[in-house]
């Protein structure tokens, strides 16, 4: 078969800005997970039990669904109990960052854990409370160890967020699917999507990769 | 007799089916300094550890300067009574300056300022002002020991409890925090350690406790326990020890 280098060049804006938009996504998804995170990470080492219970169930369940189904709960389930549609923007969004969540979540739990006993210990012989321990010992220590894994979940969150094109948000993979819808070149078209994917990917684990060395020459 | 500092009542701690204290009944007054000995597994580390709550009492009672350690006051109380850890425990994301200054600030409330001067006096107390502003990485084991007490100190407590000091160090760091912890004695500073530096209870103590079995077996002034031990376990313990 013939290649028809032309057709994907001339859909190449096309798709760049669908990329631009699943780097929005991703970006917001992650920076919202990161918040949910954060606080359902410390959540489940706390010490008051109702909180581990809930950030125990939010994660197991995040964790123990797929995340398209998680994205129709949102856009075709949630609408009927609350009365109105959901814009698909914010459906994709919300659905990622709930998601992105508790893996973050998880991550902070493992980046806290890992950060040795005695470090609390010291902090609360000093009469410091849990929560200032935390706050200027344990998660300056953690933030530090937290970042590759970060970086992968921004990764992964990169690649997952093409699922939101199920419910029709315009984001890369969506915008090859309706290309092809015009065009019939699947392999032309899914051969560049594809190529885009790699490109942000690979660009973003060489900025993790920068970024861990910069923390750690400190 | 001066006031009482520390008052244990029948305490009691197991961890699981483990009973590791055994009803513990010691007084400890104000500006003592007491030395703990016994055979790995004797309890004393634990016993430490209770007395600021590290670990949780099973039962029994605990009062510090005439006050019950609660749940409730443990924050209050910690701070009169500062640890000093086996693995000296130093934030090492904190410069020594930021080390010493962080708890006094956020505890006690008091100004940067205030804080950083009162660093620098501790410091030159134990000898190490040229390392004010390197982190804890970069200082040996000796050193690190001697900037954790220096931690402990600027916050003026009361109590200081030593747990193992010196078992991390290389020989010939024992002395350099020995000679510290021997200055803390003269001021007034209650002291309680778990230690096996025979040599240093035999000098700085006033009274040494044996423990074996989650009990305190022996106690009395260091001639009485080193020379003249009455229990049978105290003299084999001293015996594989001397």
């Amino acid at each position: 078969m013939e290649i028809d280098f032309g057709l994907m060049v001339k859909s190449l804006p096309l798709l760049i800005e669908g990329a631009l938009i699943t780097i929005e996504v991703t970006a917001l998804s992650v920076l919202f997970g990161l918040c949910i995170g954060c606080v359902v990470g410390i959540m489940r080492l706390c010490n008051v039990h109702a909180l581990r219970i809930i950030s125990n169930v939010y994660v197991d369940f995040i964790r123990g669904t797929p995340l398209l189904v998680q994205i129709f709960i949102v856009y075709f389930a949630l609408p009927q109990i609350i009365g109105h549609r959901v814009d698909p923007f914010v459906a994709a969004i919300s659905a990622c960052s709930i998601n992105s969540g508790a893996y973050v979540a998880e991550i902070f739990r493992g980046g806290i854990q890992s950060i040795d006993r005695g470090q609390m210990e010291a902090g609360r012989s000093l009469g410091m409370t849990w929560w200032q321990t935390m706050r200027y010992i344990i998660l300056p220590q953690a933030f530090k160890r937290i970042i590759p894994p970060l970086g992968n979940e921004f990764i992964a969150m990169l690649k997952d967020s093409s699922l939101v094109s199920v419910i029709g948000f315009e984001e890369l993979t969506r915008r090859g699917q309706l290309v092809i819808a015009r065009t019939y070149a699947s392999m032309e078209i899914w051969t560049c999507v594809a190529i885009i994917y790699l490109i942000m990917t690979f660009t973003v684990s060489r900025l993790v990769a920068v970024l861990e060395k910069r923390f750690d020459t400190k | 007799m001066s006031k009482e500092m520390i008052k244990i009542t029948n305490l009691k701690k197991s961890f699981g089916d483990l009973e590791v204290l055994k009803g513990i009944n010691l007084s400890i007054a104000a500006g003592e300094v007491v030395v703990i000995l016994g055979a790995s597994g004797g309890g004393k580390s634990t016993l430490l550890r209770c007395i600021n709550r590290l670990e949780e009492p099973t039962s029994g009672e605990i009062q510090l300067d005439g006050v019950i350690v609660t749940d409730n006051n443990i924050n209050e109380v910690r701070r009169e009574v500062n640890m000093v850890f086996q693995h000296f425990n130093l934030f090492p994301h904190m410069t020594v300056l930021e080390n010493l200054t962080l708890a006094p600030m956020k505890v006690r409330g008091i100004s940067k300022a205030e804080a950083e001067d009162t660093a620098r006096k501790t410091l030159q107390r134990v000898g190490l002002s040229d390392k004010i502003n390197m982190y804890p990485d970069s200082l040996s084991g000796g050193q690190k020991q001697r900037v954790a007490i220096a931690r402990g100190l600027c916050m003026n407590p009361k109590v200081i409890l030593f747990d193992e000091p010196t078992s991390a160090l290389d020989p010939e760091m024992v002395q350099e925090v020995l000679d510290i912890i021997k200055e803390l004695a003269g001021i007034g500073i209650t002291l309680v350690l778990v230690t096996h530096e025979m040599g240093f209870a035999r000098e700085a103590a006033d009274r040494v406790i044996f423990m074996a079995d989650g009990c305190i077996l022996e106690q009395g002034t260091p001639e009485e326990v080193f020379d003249h031990p009455k229990e049978e376990k105290t003299k084999q313990f001293l015996s594989k020890i001397l």
